[in-house]
C-alpha cells in the first residue's frame, strides 16, 4: 500500500523518542479500564497521557499504570491540577521519580472552569523544567508568539490547542495554529477540542506533526471503534498532506494589463 | 545548526534540474494556494511560468498592497570608501582595479550628510568596500555617531562581521544590515571571489544566522544575477530567507535582486535574466513571502522601474551615486561600483512614485525606539 511507502520513511522525533503513530491519546473519562486499554490499544497510540494527580505512585499496579506498562506504551505524566509554575514543577519532578521518565506534559490552568492554560507560569516552569533536563511538552493557547518563546526555552514540543478542552468543537484557533506551524523549529502537536475523526484528519492536512485526543474517544458510544476511526483519520490527513493538497481556485481580475510594458519594450 | 548546515539539504544541480521540470500543472496550483512553500517557488520561477507572468503580475501586486499598502519606501545608498581587499571579478571596486581610492573623513561624512539631508531622505544605506583594517570596526564606531545625528534609521551594506561586532553596531544606531551571498554555488563563488576574505563562502553563508543572534532588527538578503544560473541561485534566497524567518522570527527581511551590470574591469555575464524574468522573480518573490521587503535599485532603467513599481517592490533608491563624496563634492566619476541606469532626482522620483497613486515614505523609524 502507498500509504505505508511513505509512512516508513516519515517518523516523528521528539526528544529522544521516535514515533511511527501520530495520535497521542489520554487516559482520562473512560468508564473502565478495560475500555481504556481496548481504546488505547486500538489507536495505536505509543504515547499516552495521564494526570499525575490521578495515578497512586507507590504502585505500579495502579489501575491506570499497570496496563499501560504492560502494553509497552510510553507514559507522558501531565501537570493537570497545577495553578501556578512551582506546583506543576513540582509535579513533574515527583513524576520523574515515580514513573522514570522525564517526559512532561507541562499543565497550568488556574481557571477551573474552562481549563485554560496560563502562557506566563506556562513560560516560566518551560523554563525551569528543561533546565532540569526534563523533555517538555507544553499545553498552550494557539499563540504563535508563545511557541516562539516556549521553543527558545529549550521545549522539545508544543502542544498548542485546537479548541477549548473537552468542548469536541474542531479546530477553532485554525488561522493561529497555521502560523505556530509555518514558525516552528520543534514538533506541534495540536491538543484539546477535537471532537471527531474529521477535525484530527483537518488538523494534519494543515501540518500538524500529531493531534492529542482524549475525550472526544474516552466518551464515544464505541469507544474502541473511535479510537480506530481516529487512528485512520490521523493517517488519512498525514497523508493528504504528504501528497500535497492542491489549491482552491481563485481567477485573477483581468483588468488592465499590468504587464504589457514588457512586450512594449522589446 | 546554521545555514551552512541546512544548505546541504539543498544539492545544487536537483535543484536546478527540478526547477526546469516544473510543469503547467505545478504553476497553477501555486497560483491557488493561499500559503506557498519551497516548490511553489520553484514552480514561479520555472520556464512553466511564463506564460502566466500577467496572473502572477496581478496577484503579486493585490499581495502587496494588502501587506504594504499605497506606500513606497524611499532610500538612498552613502558610500564612505571604496578601499576593498578583495579581489571579485564583477565589481569596480576590486583590489586590482586601478581606480582613485577614496575614503571619506568625518567631515566629509558630515557634508554628504547634510547634502542628502536636504534632498528629503531620513533614511540612509552605508556602503563600504572590504577592507577590515581601512574600513573596519574602529572606522564605523567613528563615523556612525556623525550619520546618526542626521538619520533615523541606519541600514549598513559592508564587508560581514562576526557576532559581537553586529551586537556593537546596533548600540551605535544600525537598525539594518544588507548581505549579498552573491551566488549559492560555492564552485562559482569561488571562480569570482579570487583573494581577501570574501574568499570565505562558509562565513559569508552563516553572516546573516550571525546577524539574527545578535537580534537585528532587520537584514536584507540577495544573490548578485547574473554569476550563476539566476533560477537556481533565486531559489536558494528563497530557502535561505524561510529559514531564518523561522529561526529569527523577531527581524523583518529584505531581498535585493541587482542584475549584473558592465562596470569597470568588465567580465562576461554567465546567466543573463532579461526584463521579463527579472518581472517573474520579483512575483515570485511576493506570492512565496508576502511580508517580505523587496527592493529596487537605480541599476535599473527609467522605464523599467516606472512599471515594475506597482507589481510588488516595497522600497526604491533614488538619486544614487555610488562614488564616496558623491553628493557633496561632485567630483568627476572615476571612483564608483557600479554605473547609475536611473539617474532622475530624488525630487522627480517622488512626483513618478505620488502620479501613481502612492505615498512615498521618507522616514519610518526613529532612534529613541529601540530600547536599550
Amino acid at each position: 500500500m502507498l500509504f505505508d511507502e511513505m509512512n516508513k520513511n516519515d517518523q516523528l522525533i521528539i526528544g529522544d523518542k521516535t514515533f511511527s503513530s501520530r495520535l497521542f491519546t489520554g487516559t482520562g473519562k473512560f468508564n473502565d479500564q478495560k475500555t481504556m486499554v481496548a481504546a488505547l490499544k486500538a489507536s495505536q497510540s505509543e504515547l499516552v497521557t495521564m494526570a499525575l494527580k490521578r495515578v497512586d505512585m507507590q504502585h505500579r499496579d495502579d489501575d491506570i499504570l499497570a496496563p499501560l506498562i504492560k502494553n509497552g506504551m510510553n507514559l507522558l505524566p501531565n501537570t493537570s491540577g497545577a495553578r501556578n509554575a512551582k506546583e506543576a514543577v513540582f509535579a513533574a519532578e515527583l513524576a520523574r521519580e515515580a514513573l522514570q521518565t522525564n517526559w512532561v506534559k507541562l499543565e497550568i490552568h488556574p481557571d477551573p472552569k474552562y481549563l485554560l492554560p496560563d502562557p506566563i507560569e506556562t513560560l516560566k516552569a518551560a523554563e525551569m523544567l528543561a533546565n532540569k533536563g526534563f523533555v517538555v511538552l507544553p499545553y498552550v493557547h494557539a499563540d504563535p508568539v508563545l511557541c516562539k518563546h516556549l521553543e527558545a526555552a529549550g521545549c522539545a514540543a508544543v502542544m498548542p490547542l485546537g479548541a477549548p478542552i473537552g468542548s469536541n468543537k474542531g479546530i477553532k484557533t485554525g488561522d493561529f495554529l497555521e502560523i505556530i506551524i509555518e514558525q516552528a523549529n520543534i514538533p506541534v502537536i495540536v491538543d484539546a477540542g477535537l471532537g471527531s475523526p474529521s477535525h484530527a484528519a483537518f488538523a494534519m492536512e494543515m501540518g500538524a506533526d500529531a493531534v492529542l485526543v482524549n475525550t472526544a474517544i474516552a466518551v464515544a458510544g464505541n469507544p474502541v471503534a473511535m479510537s480506530e476511526a481516529f487512528a485512520r483519520a490521523v493517517q488519512a490527513g498525514r497523508q493528504g498532506y504528504l501528497a500535497g493538497l492542491g489549491g482552491q481556485s481563485s481567477q485573477a481580475i483581468a483588468s488592465s494589463p499590468l504587464t504589457a510594458f514588457l512586450e512594449a519594450s522589446l | 545548526m546554521n545555514f551552512s548546515d541546512k544548505i546541504k539539504e539543498y544539492q545544487w544541480d536537483d535543484i536546478r534540474l527540478s526547477i526546469y521540470a516544473k510543469t503547467d500543472t505545478d504553476v497553477q496550483r501555486a497560483l491557488s494556494k493561499p500559503r506557498l512553500d519551497l516548490e511553489d517557488f520553484k514552480a514561479l520561477i520555472s520556464p512553466a511560468a511564463e506564460p502566466y507572468l500577467e496572473q502572477m503580475a496581478q496577484k503579486s501586486q493585490q499581495l502587496t498592497l494588502q501587506r504594504f499598502g499605497k506606500t513606497q519606501q524611499f532610500y538612498i545608498p552613502l558610500y564612505l570608501s571604496n578601499m576593498c581587499s578583495n579581489i571579485c571579478t564583477y565589481c569596480g571596486f576590486s583590489m586590482h582595479n586601478a581606480l582613485r581610492r577614496k575614503t571619506l573623513d568625518m567631515q566629509e561624512i558630515e557634508n554628504e550628510c547634510l547634502a542628502i539631508k536636504k534632498m528629503g531622505f531620513d533614511h540612509i544605506l552605508i556602503v563600504t568596500g572590504e577592507s577590515e583594517r581601512k574600513v573596519g570596526m574602529d572606522y564605523f564606531k567613528q563615523a556612525l555617531p556623525v550619520i546618526k545625528k542626521h538619520f533615523a534609521n541606519i541600514t549598513i551594506e559592508v564587508q560581514p562581521l562576526d557576532q559581537n561586532e553586529y551586537s556593537e553596531l546596533i548600540e551605535y544606531g544600525v537598525n539594518a544590515v544588507l548581505v549579498y551571498q552573491e551566488t549559492y554555488n560555492p564552485v562559482t563563488y569561488a571562480e569570482h571571489h579570487l583573494k581577501g576574505k570574501k574568499s570565505d563562502f562558509i562565513y559569508r553563508l552563516d553572516t546573516h544566522d550571525r546577524l539574527g543572534k545578535a537580534g537585528i532588527h532587520k537584514m536584507g538578503l540577495g544573490s548578485l544575477i547574473g554569476l550563476e544560473e539566476w533560477r537556481t541561485d533565486c531559489f536558494y534566497v528563497a530557502a535561505h530567507l524561510s529559514y531564518l524567518e523561522k529561526k529569527y522570527w523577531q527581524s523583518r527581511y529584505t531581498i535585493s535582486f541587482p542584475r549584473l551590470r558592465p562596470c569597470e574591469g568588465g567580465m562576461e555575464i554567465k546567466s543573463v535574466m532579461n526584463d521579463k524574468e527579472l518581472v517573474q522573480l520579483i512575483c515570485a518573490y511576493r506570492l512565496f513571502n508576502p511580508e517580505v521587503e523587496l527592493s529596487l535599485s537605480t541599476r535599473e532603467s527609467e522605464h523599467f522601474r516606472n512599471h515594475v513599481l506597482p507589481l510588488g517592490i516595497t522600497s526604491l533608491s533614488a538619486g544614487s551615486s555610488t562614488q564616496p563624496g558623491g553628493y557633496a563634492e561632485q567630483s568627476e566619476v572615476a571612483l564608483e561600483q557600479f554605473e547609475i541606469s536611473d539617474e532622475r532626482s530624488p525630487a522627480m522620483m517622488a512626483e513618478i512614485v505620488k502620479k501613481q497613486g502612492y505615498e512615498v515614505v521618507w522616514k519610518d523609524w526613529d532612534h529613541s525606539l529601540t530600547a536599550k
